[in-house]
């Protein structure tokens, strides 16, 4: 094997080598020239890029060969062919058109825009707001994806995989909630309590794993999945009676609505329903990328994940630095809750927290567990789920395509070699993406 | 069968691995293929097996010219390999694992293990490689293992083995019972090419010894031919094979293990009540066969593993109980025995990897925030001051070659304050050139006044280094001698022999031993 790597490896090749290495400057290489080898050689993001080009497409197939229309023209496929390509072909491009429409950008609120009298009325009647409407409920999709997003994504950096976002913020939603409506403290003060209170919440069930895995070497796959079975019923229960955290005089499973002190102040007026939740979330990542990158706790973590006997070797605490990892894990998961409840729902109910710590766990390998790539995978989904309503509405096509979209996409991304077969790339050089999805259990 | 490559070039991008190379097997003949790491000789045996195909130049069997397009085509053509990591199912019987590709059924349909095994013991036998066909391969010691990877080849008619490193992963032992092994299949009739980079074993076993430099054959050479043309054909210039030294001037102890015992969590004990003591200016080398109790010995000394009894102190001051960080500050400069798994975070820069106990000081650190400008220009410093060679700093360590990864890690543990240097097989792996480099810095520390403790299980490297030798045997040191010792006498201590018996050259090791 040794001798394979010596090859490629100038460091081997001798003194004189190595001497015309020193003075001589690499000759710069065009930028064509540098894409052109990036998406030959199968560089990790281009899989990815490739890997979600190859998700729409499937969706995209999946979606007009379920159509019951389509079906039909395919029926009459020998008498008229090109029907039966156009409806399929007009089905799945469709869905993505209004898809598009619901997250990004609907050309039909500009129109509406200009029918109006003058611009102040069409600011003062939503006229304005209703085109960036679509960017905004990206946003505000994205919100809690991105956050938790981050908590799967830092622990697994450090070597964990963490499959406990979602319990983790469940503790963080009880925690905001309980404080949203339960204490009273001023503007300001109040959206700070709850926020940091999300935090902690989540940061309790986060260092219980770490604590238990530092301890006992209790897998933190094993602990954090059981943990979110514990928090869901835990939510439940506190929901069913009522001298709990249940509304008064209700029989519903929901509590009551926080103060509006506590709620996160919306960035462009009333009509756009985009937080400072969304601030928030972009502040994590900045954060957690400084964190990795230009801390000794960063460096820990990453040697910790990359090999964690010669972080050992090295003189540091590999059991604290799981727990400090799976607290800071679940502390984002936690924000993430809270950003839920504060932004959007402000009630907590026996289904907030949704599927958010499942999607977290796609968001974070689709973002290759750097901050960066969270939030644009973040962002991405967010989008999908903003445009979904829309799609449903104009095309018929159920809001579930995005799951199917989300599960295809994770799908190729856990399997580059299929994706390097299906494009012909090379052997990418560093190690591929598919070590996420085995690496929690290897780890 | 000859076998003969003729103008075999092999490239990979800009990079000439085998440059027009040009070898004959005559049958009957141990053919070595001396070259350093990185000179290509895996390459041109993968090149031969058909896992690699050649740009230019051609395979000949018996004068005609085949083509090998996978390893299956190269075993039909009568050729087999023995990998250096074996390729063997651990929950597998031998018989299994030889059968296993080409499993011999009955008329109905079901295995027919009988033939397997007799199979087997038949090669067994005539080989002498004492192998038990039933035996579970995962409870095999690593020298067997290798016999069944060899039983694997002939079975499948190999009448060509190519054998790559095989003594790597041996104690010197099984080396001498593979070399009888290589002899007996060798009057067999069957060719061996045995690719090394060790001198002495080429010299033992070899008919002609082919040296490779670079992609290219540099020369070939009868087995006689002295260590030093060998070492120099290999390297391209002079080496020292031994470092020269002056006679060591001890200072006071350093280091002092008392009575220091270690067991694992099964109760087992590795270390046993060992004392010795390190003086500044002095090596001691610690010599024994692997598995005797080294590897934990070495990482009680670093905290790595708890200690059940016994003490520790450096310089006065215990560190029995203190973490490996601790030790680290202490002043103990540490080479782990396995530099990839315990050294090196491969996916990280050279940069990083100089940096991995001291990152959380300054000038690396200031706070929690690391100074990523201290980080660079330290590793600037110290790739020049070592002889690194890699591309850049921030290149990651795992792509560079063997010696310079152990460069990193002597660059990273001199290169901070230390008054104890522990290093564990310290050359394992490692080419001529690299060695004599690492031989020479660690004899620099020991005249700089650091206290050097050298684990190795290669003989020549104790006695090149120690200016005192402890031998380990089971967990107990069996003896300290001056470096003067014969090799037979080191050889007895090894193998168990206490004090009295192995003083006056005692005729074998004590029944106790044995076990």
């Amino acid at each position: 094997m040794s001798d394979q790597v010596g090859p490629v490896d100038p460091a081997a090749a001798g003194p004189a080598t190595v001497a015309k290495k020193e003075t001589e400057q690499e000759p710069p290489v065009s930028f064509s020239q540098s894409l052109r080898d990036s998406i030959l050689e199968g560089h990790t993001a281009t899989v990815i890029i490739l890997a979600l080009l190859t998700a729409f497409v499937v969706g995209g197939l999946l979606n007009a060969f379920t159509n019951t229309m389509v079906l039909h023209a395919w029926g009459d496929f020998f008498s008229d062919p090109g029907h039966a390509l156009a409806a399929a072909w007009d089905t799945a491009v469709g869905a993505y058109v209004e898809m598009f429409e619901g997250s990004i950008f609907n050309p039909h609120t500009v129109a509406a825009l200009f029918q109006q009298a003058s611009f102040g009325t069409a600011v003062h009647d939503g006229y304005l707001s209703a085109v960036f409407n679509p960017l905004s409920e990206t946003c505000v999709q994205a919100t809690p994806l991105i956050l938790a997003g981050l908590a799967v994504a830092v622990p697994y950096q450090a070597g964990l995989f963490n499959i406990g976002a979602q319990g983790q913020l469940i503790g963080g939603m009880i925690v905001a909630t309980y404080l949203g409506y339960g204490v009273s403290l001023p503007y300001g003060v109040h959206v700070v309590v709850c926020v940091l209170g999300g935090f902690a919440g989540g940061a309790v069930i986060g260092w219980i794993v770490g604590e238990l895995k530092a301890r006992t070497g209790a897998h933190e796959v094993i602990v954090t999945i059981m943990l979110n079975y514990v928090m869901v019923y835990l939510l439940a229960y506190l929901l069913s009676f009522g001298y709990l955290i249940q509304a008064p005089h209700t029989t519903d499973e929901i509590t009551a609505p926080i103060a509006g002190n506590a709620h996160l102040p919306l960035l462009f007026g009333s009509h756009l329903r985009i937080n400072a939740g969304f601030l928030v979330a972009l502040a994590c990542a900045a954060g957690v990328w400084w964190l990795m990158s230009r801390t000794t706790t960063g460096f820990e973590f990453r040697s910790l994940g990359k090999n964690p006997s010669a972080a050992r070797v090295a003189g540091m605490n590999v059991e604290r630095n799981w727990v400090l990892v799976m607290l800071i894990a679940g502390g984002l998961a936690g924000l993430s809750g809270a950003t839920v409840i504060q932004g959007t729902d402000f009630t907590l109910n026996f289904q907030s927290y949704g599927t958010y710590g499942i999607d977290a766990i796609t968001v974070a390998l689709l973002g290759l567990g750097r901050p960066l790539g969270v939030v644009l995978a973040g962002l991405l989904f967010g989008a999908l789920h903003a445009g979904a309503p829309l799609m449903q509405v104009a095309t018929g096509t159920p809001v579930d395509m995005v799951q199917v979209l989300q599960g295809t996409t994770v799908l190729f991304v856990a399997a580059p070699l299929l994706i390097r077969s299906m494009f012909r790339l090379r052997a990418a050089r560093a190690g591929g993406v598919g070590g996420v999805m085995s690496k929690g259990w290897n780890a | 069968m000859e076998l003969e490559l003729k103008g075999i070039t092999r490239r990979f991008g800009p990079l000439v691995a085998n440059d027009r190379i040009d070898l004959s097997v005559a049958p009957g003949q141990v053919h070595a293929l001396l070259g350093e790491n990185g000179a290509g000789k895996t390459t041109l045996m993968n090149v031969l097996y058909g896992l690699l195909q050649p740009d230019e130049g051609e395979i000949l069997l018996d004068g005609k010219s085949v083509r090998f397009h996978s390893p299956r085509d190269a075993i039909a053509g009568g050729i087999g390999m023995v990998h250096q990591h074996f390729m063997l199912v651990p929950v597998f019987t031998v018989a299994e694992n030889v059968t296993l590709g080409i499993e011999k059924t009955r008329r109905s349909g079901l295995l027919d293990r009988r033939k397997t095994r007799q199979d087997v013991r038949e090669l067994s036998r005539r080989y002498g490689l004492e192998v038990d066909p039933d035996a579970l391969v995962e409870n095999l010691p690593v020298g067997i293992q290798q016999r069944v990877e060899i039983i694997k080849a002939l079975v499948r008619d190999a009448t060509v083995l190519i054998l790559d490193e095989p003594t790597a992963v041996l104690t010197p032992a099984e080396t001498q019972d593979l070399f009888r092994i290589i002899r007996q299949l060798k009057e067999g009739g069957r060719s061996i090419v045995f690719i090394s980079h060790k001198l002495k074993e080429v010299q033992a076993i070899a008919d002609t010894i082919t040296v490779l430099r670079r992609g290219a054959v540099v020369g070939q050479r009868p087995p006689d031919t002295t260590e030093d043309e060998l070492a120099s054909l290999m390297v391209g210039r002079d080496v020292q094979l031994r470092v020269s030294k002056e006679a060591a001037k001890p200072g006071a102890v350093v280091l002092d293990v008392a009575d220091l015992t270690v067991t694992d969590e099964t109760g087992r004990v590795w270390v046993n009540g060992v004392s010795f003591q390190v003086r500044a200016g002095e090596i001691l080398g610690m010599a024994g066969v692997q598995g005797n109790g080294q590897t934990e010995l070495c990482e009680a000394l670093m905290g790595l593993r708890p200690t059940a009894s016994g003490q520790l102190t450096l310089n006065g001051h215990d560190l029995t109980q203190a973490t490996p960080r601790q030790r680290l500050h202490a002043g103990v400069a540490y080479v782990p025995e396995d530099r990839q798994e315990d050294g090196l975070v491969g996916d990280f820069s050279v940069a990083d990897n100089m940096v991995l106990d001291t990152y959380d000081r300054p000038p690396y650190a200031s706070g929690i925030r690391l100074n990523l400008d201290a980080i660079a220009s330290n590793a600037a410093e110290r790739v020049k001051e070592f002889d690194v060679r890699t591309t850049s700093a921030d290149a990651p360590v795992g792509t560079l070659s063997g010696g310079n990864q152990q460069k990193v890690i002597l660059a990273r543990e001199l290169g901070r304050e230390h008054k104890v240097l522990v290093a564990s097989q310290p050359t394992r792996g490692l080419d001529v050139g690299s060695i004599e480099f690492v031989h020479r810095r660690i004899v620099e520390q020991r005249d700089k006044g650091v206290a050097v403790l050298i684990v190795s299980a290669e003989l020549d490297e104790i006695y090149a280094l120690a200016d005192r030798i402890a031998v380990i045997y089971e967990g107990k040191i069996t003896g300290f001698r001056p470096p003067t010792v014969p090799a037979e006498e080191l050889g007895l201590l090894m193998a168990g022999a206490t004090e009295s018996e192995s003083a006056p050259a005692a005729p074998a090791a004590t029944p106790e031993a044995e076990q």
